[in-house]
């Protein structure tokens, strides 16, 4: 039943790696209990943090908005779950850096009772029955539900719905790869929740109006393709006959955007080109879960599946509160005391949890309690021997050993002419590197050079021209100063030739000017009168 | 006489190339010096006149003229030396001992219960940061200032202090990573037979 449809391309590059998906790949998704208290970082998703709406000592419901987007490229943040709201401060969050961010902080009342929630579909039922949507309301119902890509990039879901101006969406490609090792999470998702997947695709190609939809799953899920498959058999030809399960081989980084495009349409896109102006566009399962979570239930995106695995006593796939401690997950998962750190995201493009807490974002997919046994130690780094073993790993066609040659060297600019933004930071340079050099760290530290210098640059240009518009300011005032003192001086003269054209015989031009004159000449009268015969004072004899 | 007519032709492609040569003098002269603009793109722009001239511009035609002296600028570091030399060909100096201080990336900040709304550090301010008016109280526009210092010392009444940038997850970067070299510690004998 599952024939390879079509043929695909091979991306050039990429590793084949151990899937060590085993440990989760077959326990269920189970719930985390509810935690006591949640902590939500501000910034949940790509482009602006959203702005807090709601202030201490607040009572929240579960799915209530506490933070409002802010712009368009940002999505809104929702209460996991009833409770009052105990702080709204800055606490640490899951980054390599770790940094605290303004977070809120909620206490929960243990009831999770939803507030009022407006499924999309039941407000437009009519529209939904007549197939016609406005994707403007979509998009901003999605914004408001706080929908971002849960993949890893969050992404605001809303913005990839804005087709790209005269190119045709052709292709829409549903992102179930999961190429990295150990992570579960959309697998056990695809098994499960097949059904959900598939609605929430219907939706999306209704309203995008792709020719094809594409659901690419590596070759190392057959239960998942199977699953997809049979919850697309069960609808309607009619519904479904664009859509289509694709099994893609287990090649790293097969999920990544780029090489998933390529694989399925043979599209490339040009350095600086989004897929979009392919016209293909590309969602999570996760994210469209989420999607169909939202329009047909109301629900906004309060919670995600994270796969908690590596050495701990029971590793599976939980569905968690966003907030939830990342500790607390660990221990619900028995850590075991040989565990010497937590890893956040896949074991090639995660980071080490540099405290022992944080809490779950949006984007975070996997967990994995790290030991000597599972990541030996790194050997020490040796000299690059420029073998090109990275230059024949990278699937993005870059040249690795001049990156890092020139990374190292400090020369940013000379790593921007060998097109460090285009390296997506998957770590199979490193991976295949004999010298085991930490090929991406010195391409992050490369680019948050650049990104410095950049914002520097920006800061100066900025500084530069508020400096010359001041200098140029000051000129102007002075010169005005010194016009409107001229001004006087000229007014002043003309005054008095006026004055002495008025003793003699200039005849008055009106009688506003008439009345003034007289007066003039009534004082100047007065004046030398006074000087010439002083008036004797009342008591004073004269 | 056979000369006569060489000598004509080279006088009159002088003549065309002498008046062409004119012509693009002219047409095309350029404005100011090209030199003062491209070191002005090197200097940071905070307008601090800590190298003594008073504003970036007039140091970069200072500069220009080989008045001035390449290491005076604090904030822009070594890095803005070496930047500079590299560019005029000069040989890099470290920054002069007066300027070693190098200046920290900070924002100003308007004690607002304290301000007593004089203007003079409106008047200070080289790009306009400084918003207010007489008797109103002043506030920075935290995003245009440059942390140049400049309008601490007018305020009589102390109200103003430099505040660092936070570090937030947004502005963090990368360290570059530590090589770690391996290294193999050798027990020396306990006595060494001399």
């Amino acid at each position: 039943m599952l024939k390879r449809l079509r043929q695909f391309f091979r991306f050039p590059g990429g590793i084949h790696l151990a899937h060590r998906k085993e440990a989760s790949s077959e326990k269920a998704i189970t719930q985390l209990p509810l935690p006591e208290k949640l902590i939500l970082p501000l910034r949940q998703s790509a482009g602006a943090t959203p702005v807090p709406i709601v202030k201490a000592g607040d009572k929240v419901k579960k799915g209530q908005r506490i933070a409002a987007a802010e712009g368009w490229i940002s999505a809104s943040l929702h209460a996991p779950t009833s409770g009052t709201v105990r702080d709204v401060g800055d606490y640490p969050v899951a980054h390599p850096s770790g940094l605290a961010a303004p977070s809120i902080v909620i206490e929960a009342d243990g009831e999770d009772a939803w507030g009022e929630r407006q499924p999309f579909l039941e407000q437009t039922a009519t529209e939904y029955a007549r197939q016609v949507f406005n994707p403007e309301r979509v998009q901003h119902y999605l914004q408001d539900m706080g929908v971002v890509g849960m993949g890893g990039a969050v992404f605001p879901s809303h913005v990839k719905l804005v087709k790209a101006p005269g190119i045709p969406l052709e292709t829409l490609i549903v992102n179930g790869a999961e190429c990295e090792p150990f992570v579960t999470c959309d697998d056990r998702l695809m098994r499960e929740r097949a059904d959900e997947i598939i609605s929430g695709l219907i939706f999306l190609t209704e309203l995008l109006g792709v020719r094809e939809a594409l659901i690419a799953i590596e070759n190392n899920k057959p239960e998942a393709a199977v699953a997809m498959q049979n919850a697309l058999a069960a609808r309607l030809e009619s519904v479904v006959h664009h859509i289509r399960v694709v099994i893609i081989p287990a090649i790293y980084p097969a999920g990544s955007l780029k090489q998933l495009v390529y694989m399925l349409t043979g599209k490339r896109a040009p350095i600086g080109v989004l897929p979009t102006q392919l016209g293909v566009q590309c969602f999570n399962v996760a994210t469209i879960h989420a999607i169909w979570r939202a329009v047909a239930h109301g629900e906004p995106l309060i919670r995600r599946i994270v796969t908690v695995t590596g050495d701990v006593e029971r590793p599976g796939n939980l569905e968690v509160p966003l907030g939830a401690s990342i500790a607390d997950i660990l221990r619900y998962a028995g850590m075991r005391g040989s565990a010497d750190g937590c890893l956040v995201g896949g074991p090639m493009m995660g980071f080490l949890l540099p405290h022992g807490d944080a809490p779950i974002g949006k984007g975070i997919h996997c967990l994995i309690a790290r030991s000597p046994q599972l990541f030996p130690p790194e050997a020490p780094e040796s000299p690059c021997i420029r073998c090109t073993s990275c230059a024949e790993a990278c699937p993005q066609g870059l040249l690795p050993y001049e990156l890092y040659w020139w990374s190292r060297a400090g020369d940013f600019a000379k790593t921007q002419r060998y097109h460090i933004h285009e390296c997506i930071e998957c770590g199979c340079c490193a991976y295949v590197c004999p010298a085991s050099i930490p090929l991406p760290q010195y391409f992050r530290f490369a680019k948050d050079q650049l990104r410095a210098a950049a914002k520097n640059q920006e800061m100066a240009d900025q500084a530069r021209e508020r400096f010359e518009f001041r200098q140029f300011r000051i000129e102007r005032e002075k010169a005005e100063r010194a016009e409107k003192l001229a001004q006087a001086a000229r007014a002043q003269s003309a005054k008095r030739a006026v004055e002495q054209a008025g003793a003699s015989s200039a005849p008055p031009t009106s009688e506003a000017e008439a009345i003034i004159a007289a007066a003039v000449e009534r004082t100047r009268m007065a004046h030398e009168a006074e000087t010439i015969d002083p008036k004797p004072e009342p008591g004073n004899p004269a | 006489m056979e000369i006569l007519p060489a000598v004509l032709v080279m006088a009159l492609g002088a003549l065309i190339l002498g008046a062409a040569i004119g012509y693009v003098a002219t047409r095309f002269k350029v404005e100011g010096d090209p030199m003062v603009e491209k070191i002005n793109a090197l200097l940071p722009q905070t307008q601090c006149g800590q190298c003594g001239y008073p504003g970036c511009k007039p140091y970069a035609e200072a500069i220009a003229k080989d008045d001035a002296a390449i290491n005076l600028c604090p904030p822009g570091g070594d890095e803005g030396a070496r930047r500079l030399a590299d560019l005029l060909g000069r040989e890099y100096t470290p920054l002069s001992a007066e300027c070693q201080k190098e200046s920290k990336a900070g924002v100003a900040l308007i004690d607002e219960a304290n301000c007593i709304g004089c203007t003079l550090c409106i008047q200070a301010c080289p790009v306009d940061a400084i918003l207010g008016a007489a008797k109103q109280m002043h506030t920075v526009i935290a995003p245009f200032c440059t942390g140049c210092e400049l309008c601490l010392p007018p305020c009589p009444v102390d109200c103003i202090e430099m505040k660092a940038i936070p570090q937030t997850p947004e502005n963090w970067e990368w360290p570059r990573p530590a090589r770690k070299v391996p290294v193999s510690l050798i027990k020396t004998p306990v006595d060494i037979p001399c």
